[in-house]
């Protein structure tokens, strides 16, 4: 760990926050904005999960919304949402899953709170029942086990580590690289026990970033929101608040130099991303070396860059921030060239690039 | 039955009531399951609000109850109710008939390690009272810088805090962190002292004008409003958040070292001992009085009292008042057998 922080006290309380998820068999739903995002972060969980580590991942294409964001947004009430969460449920109990998995944070702290809802309010649950029988005659078995999957994916961590082709290690100087990790809000915070090593001291990235040679950066404001926060970003006249949180976390992170951000939430990885752009623009700073930004990854395009899949396969084009310097510590092979190519070598015309930092 | 008096627990209300009830003529055997007498009390620097050596009272108890029977290192493993008293089998394999038995085993100090978001066990600059105390006492700790320039501490750390199941006010915390406060001040002139609390709660004689002292003449500054978290920076310092509730402002301070008042929560050996006994724990896990007003050291079983902070929080004058007053009782439960 970087700082002298007392890594057994970490430890013990990690060992207090662990949570039972089974190896196998899992209903997995897709979150409603990170394909526009990140685009291959679910292709490639998807990818690893069934055709590297041999799981059973079921999907569906009829599952919709979980109802998180217009929730957290208050242009929904809770019912609707249980409602629409009621929905899910059944297509699983349909598809014969008992174990529930989506990619969303908040879809996963919106389904936490439901199901502990209900089992504080056994007769609201009854009540949802009944509105999903009238809506669309449709009946639902509670998942046995909860997990996001940014869960599954540090449950089989080592699993990943024992296969990978790169370590989170630079590969010109043999130390570990530096990495932050960022949980999303909906993750923990309002259920610790839900989540893996808790609220305060999440594990659940730390233990993917330790198993694959990487040191985990302790920073002031890691536990600060990354300035996405539903009602900043969506209400227009908030924006200014969202950069601001997000300016405040780069600032904390700075004197520590991490070589990358990992993150685990839809929106975080996108505004850690793109707000460094606006950052750099409106102040003219950036927080990488040599003018580039820090690269932020979703914890699944790690994982394929440590399984070893191309980063152009893994949609690594699309961010904002070079990712390459980080590529070049890692001794990831890549095809500069190839970069901005579609589909087949497509030609899709390249980005505009940025003068405020550095990109390629 | 032969009329024995069993003090368990040798902290300052087993030892002041074993005090008194040898004045009484009695001569009470004392059960005190750890190697010393003394109880926190005696891990404790200096008492407030007149800053006297805590060191002195545990020192003086113990030569005034010299004629009692003393029995350390010795737990209570059975407790047999009999028709006109109990009989106890102790850790030492002797078995103790006794007419009455007073409960004074005190408090246990609220683990600070569970409010993780201040980061004690995790990070080097984080103590608790109970830390600050031995260090003042003599004994040296790594976690307390040479020459800190700022230092904070935290109020209410466990104490009325549903989340972490206790409810109640530990009484003594917000005396106790003025107190330390100030002999932090005494060492450390140039730094910068805050205080943060939900409110302050100063009941007792002379607590107000130590409060007062702490602002005036040491220039302590108090903010009201709990901390939210705590990390650490590059250089190993502790950044601490809190919102200053009055101002209506969050705030972001760099500390060198962070004291966090560890409340008092009830003894972790008490359920076992109220089974045992036949006696009623409360709401809050300290045992039950028969009432709150006028009987704070009666239990609900004949010929069992109570002393001190077994029933609750209590300070060092009000411990010793219900010990004296416990022993008064005894004395005349034995008169009317």
């Amino acid at each position: 760990m970087l700082c002298k922080m007392i890594y057994e006290g970490k430890q013990k309380i990690w060992s207090e926050y662990q949570k039972d998820i089974p190896d196998d068999k899992w209903y997995y739903v897709r979150s409603c904005i990170r394909q526009n995002f990140f685009p291959a972060s679910e292709k490639m969980f998807t990818e690893i999960t069934r055709n590297v580590l041999g799981k059973d991942i079921y999907e569906t294409p009829h599952h919709t919304t979980c109802g998180g964001i217009a929730y957290h947004c208050d242009t929904i009430p809770q019912e609707t949402a249980m409602t629409i969460v009621a929905r899910q449920f059944a297509l699983m109990t349909e598809a014969g899953y008992e174990n529930y998995c989506p990619s969303c944070i908040t879809s996963f702290g919106n389904y936490a709170e439901i199901l502990e809802t209900w089992r504080q309010y056994p007769e609201l649950e009854a009540k949802i029942r009944e509105n999903l029988w009238k809506a669309c005659r449709r009946e639902f078995e509670k998942p046995r086990h909860l997990a996001h999957s940014s869960d599954l994916i540090y449950h089989w961590r080592n699993e990943i580590a024992a296969k990978a082709r790169h370590k989170l290690v630079n590969a010109g100087t043999g130390e570990p690289l530096r990495i932050v990790e960022h949980i999303g809000c909906h993750y923990a915070k309002m259920f610790p026990s839900k989540g893996v090593g808790g609220a305060e001291y999440p594990y659940v990235l730390a233990g993917m970033i330790e198993s694959w040679g990487g040191q985990v950066v302790d920073y002031p404001e890691r536990r600060h929101c990354c300035g996405y926060g539903f009602r900043q970003y969506h209400v227009k006249a908030n924006r200014s608040y969202s950069l601001s949180n997000t300016y405040k976390k780069f600032e904390s992170m700075e004197p520590f130099h991490p070589d990358a951000i990992v993150t685990n939430c839809p929106g975080c990885p996108y505004f850690l991303d793109r707000w460094q752009y606006v950052i750099a623009e409106q102040m003219g700073k950036t927080y990488g070396e040599n003018g580039f930004g820090i690269p932020v990854l979703t914890y699944e395009e790690m994982a394929g860059l440590v399984l070893g899949y191309d980063p152009w396969d893994l949609g690594l084009q699309l961010h904002q921030v070079a990712v390459e310097p980080l590529l070049d510590k890692m001794g990831v092979k890549y095809d500069p060239s190839a970069k901005y190519l579609g589909l087949n070598c497509e030609d899709i015309m390249r980005p505009e690039l940025p003068g405020s930092i550095k990109c390629f | 039955m032969k009329r024995n008096i069993v003090i368990i627990g040798g902290g300052i209300a087993g030892m002041e009531a074993a005090r008194a009830l040898l004045d009484l003529g009695h001569t009470p055997i004392l059960v005190e399951a750890s190697k010393m007498l003394g109880g926190h009390v005696a891990f404790w620097h200096r008492l407030f609000p007149d800053m006297s050596s805590a060191k002195n009272l545990v020192g003086r108890l113990e030569t005034e109850i010299a004629g009692s029977r003393i029995l350390l290192n010795t737990k209570v493993l059975s407790l047999n109710r009999l028709a006109d008293g109990y009989s106890l089998k102790l850790s030492n394999g002797s078995v103790v008939n006794a007419s009455v038995l007073l409960i004074s085993t005190g408090f246990s100090l609220f683990d600070a390690r569970k409010k993780e978001e201040y980061g004690y066990g995790i990070y080097d600059r984080v103590i608790t009272n109970s830390d600050l105390e031995a260090w003042f006492s003599g004994k040296r700790d790594a976690r307390v810088p040479d020459n800190p320039e700022s230092v904070g501490f935290v109020h209410c750390v466990g104490s009325r805090d549903l989340k972490a199941c206790n409810a109640q006010c530990s009484k003594v915390c917000c005396a106790t962190a003025i107190k330390q406060a100030i002999e932090l001040k005494e060492c450390f002139p140039y730094a910068k002292v805050y205080c943060f609390y939900m409110d302050l709660r100063f009941f007792g004689k002379k607590y107000e004008d130590f409060y007062i002292n702490a602002q005036r003449d040491y220039g302590i500054r108090f903010i009201r409003g709990r901390v939210s978290e705590v990390g650490e920076t590059i250089d190993g310092r502790l950044q601490l958040k809190a919102e200053d509730t009055l101002s209506g402002k969050p705030l972001k301070v760099q500390l060198d070292l962070l004291v966090l008042m560890s409340g008092i929560v009830k003894n972790d050996s008490i359920r076992e001992l109220a089974d045992m006994a036949g006696i009623e724990t409360d709401s809050d896990g300290f045992l039950r009085s028969i009432d709150n007003e006028y009987a704070v050291i009666e239990s609900n079983r004949p010929g069992i009292f109570y002393a001190g902070a077994c029933t609750g929080p209590k300070t060092v004058p009000e411990t010793v008042a219900e010990a004296r007053s416990a022993a008064l009782a005894i004395h005349s439960y034995l008169e009317k057998l």
